[in-house]
């Protein structure tokens, strides 16, 4: 398994039965291969109850997500407008939203919409950020460049402040604890020593820490 | 005859409400379901120094990046481009303004610009540069919210599934998304309909926008049947 459906598989386990969650662009949007089939997915454009992929005859232009991908969706799905999408999202309907990030902070602030000379706008993650249950954030653990993406503080402009409750990595799961950032999970084969040299604030080692499973 | 055409208006007299300097907001989202016809009367007006209203910039070569490529757009109000390259550019050249809301702040605010609302409350976007140049409100309960303030644009250009001929619409499926809003938030909204049905053809049940916000409505009835196609074309040869 790639490290990409590794991440999406791990975070996926967050979901409880019968959740309504929303999936960002990208690595999270691969969570949906690997759930419960009584957790619901919102699409922001405005549905609940978005199913797999659409293929040939099943592929109509009344049925796309927020990122222009056709599916089918699955029975007991509602749809409605963007307006209603954001009520939804801000109210605390959503359980839960997995995004990716750019940077994130020991106190869980997150910036994933702008970097230096380069704005490409933030979409839906602010409301989701401020109004899901429950905030995970599915990345690699390090930039291509091997720079640390988390920080004590984030340098970028901030998506929101504080909201972050998980961060999965391809080497590590980190928690967004009161007293700090907690190393919950570790990759086979790699130490908490190896994890900290990537990262820029301290981690707390938790006491049960566990292997990540490979399967 | 000017009764039993209803609303539905020729391109010509679509054509003729653009002018320089709008601001129009346009429905759909990721190049999905856009109002393909009325962007393309847009264009071929040539109308220029406009403010563009939407989700997003789509992608490069076609819809809303066409306008943007052609320099007939002065400023985007929007929630994310990054799928376009071309705005991306513009933008750090200083050649385009562009102005980013969160996507549930943008459409909570062209939707109090059809309801007659000059603003809203919401967290979203505290903490974050959101909050410059916005007045901070605290409420009763001591929680503080960024004021949001309406907008109302000159022109929607939007697109439906169904219609009738007094401008009565309705949706299907993820063809709702931003049309239902932006068709109310402006002082001539017109409509692309997929399907134009006679009166009482769409159950009142089934209304989603009442006709009194809907000014022209577009219909192409020998393209109806290819439309589905037709759009696809547009989307590969856009991709």
């Amino acid at each position: 398994m790639d490290n990409r459906r590794f991440i999406a598989r791990r975070a996926a386990q967050y979901f409880n039965e019968g959740d309504t969650v929303n999936l960002g662009i990208g690595i999270p949007s691969a969570c949906s291969d690997y759930v419960d089939p009584t957790i619901a997915f919102q699409t922001e454009n405005g549905m609940i109850g978005v199913g797999p992929v659409a293929k040939k005859l099943a592929i109509c232009d009344t049925y796309q997500n927020a990122g222009g991908i056709n599916f089918v969706p699955v029975m007991g799905a509602s749809a409605f407008d963007t307006a209603y999408s954001f009520a939804v999202i801000r109210s605390g309907r959503m359980a839960a939203t997995v995004l990716g990030a750019l940077q994130v902070a020991e106190n869980g602030d997150i910036a994933n919409w702008a970097s230096p000379g380069r704005a490409f706008g933030m979409g839906g993650a602010m409301d989701l950020c401020n109004g899901a249950r429950k905030v995970i954030v599915a990345m690699e653990l390090t930039t291509k460049k091997g720079e640390p993406k988390i920080l004590k503080k984030c340098t970028y402009p901030l998506t929101a402040q504080g909201c972050v409750n998980h961060i999965v990595t391809e080497q590590c799961v980190i928690d967004v604890t009161p007293e700090g950032l907690k190393l919950v999970e570790i990759r086979a084969g790699k130490t908490p020593e190896d994890i900290q040299a990537q990262v820029e604030p301290t981690l707390i080692i938790a006491d049960d820490l566990k292997i990540m499973d490979e399967e | 005859m000017e009764i039993e055409r209803g609303k539905v208006r020729t391109r010509e007299e679509i054509m003729a409400c653009f002018k320089d300097g709008q601001t129009i907001a346009i429905g759909g989202q990721a190049g999905a379901y856009m109002p393909w016809d009325l962007l393309d009367m847009l264009e071929e007006s040539g109308v220029k120094h406009l403010t563009i209203c939407s989700i997003d910039a789509c992608n490069p070569g076609f819809a809303i990046s066409r306008l943007i490529e052609n320099g007939q757009v002065d400023k985007m109000i929007t929630t994310h481009i990054g799928t376009n390259p071309v705005a991306q550019k513009l933008l750090a050249e200083g050649k385009l303004e562009v102005e980013f809301f969160p996507m549930g702040s943008f459409i909570e605010k062209m939707r109090d610009g059809g309801a007659g609302i000059g603003g809203f409350l919401t967290k979203t976007g505290i903490g974050t540069d959101m909050e410059k140049g916005k007045q901070i409100v605290t409420t009763s309960d001591g929680e503080r919210y960024i004021l949001e303030e309406a907008i109302h644009a000159d022109v929607a250009l939007t697109r439906c599934r169904r219609a009738d001929p007094l401008g009565n619409l309705a949706y299907h499926g993820t063809g709702t998304a931003s049309h239902p809003v932006m068709a109310t938030c402006a002082d001539i909204s017109i409509v692309q309909c997929d399907l134009y049905c006679d009166l009482n053809e769409i159950s009142p049940d089934d209304v989603k926008v009442p006709a009194m916000y809907v000014d022209m409505l577009y219909t192409d009835s020998r393209e109806q049947n290819h439309i589905i196609g037709r759009i696809k074309r547009n989307q590969l040869e856009g991709m």
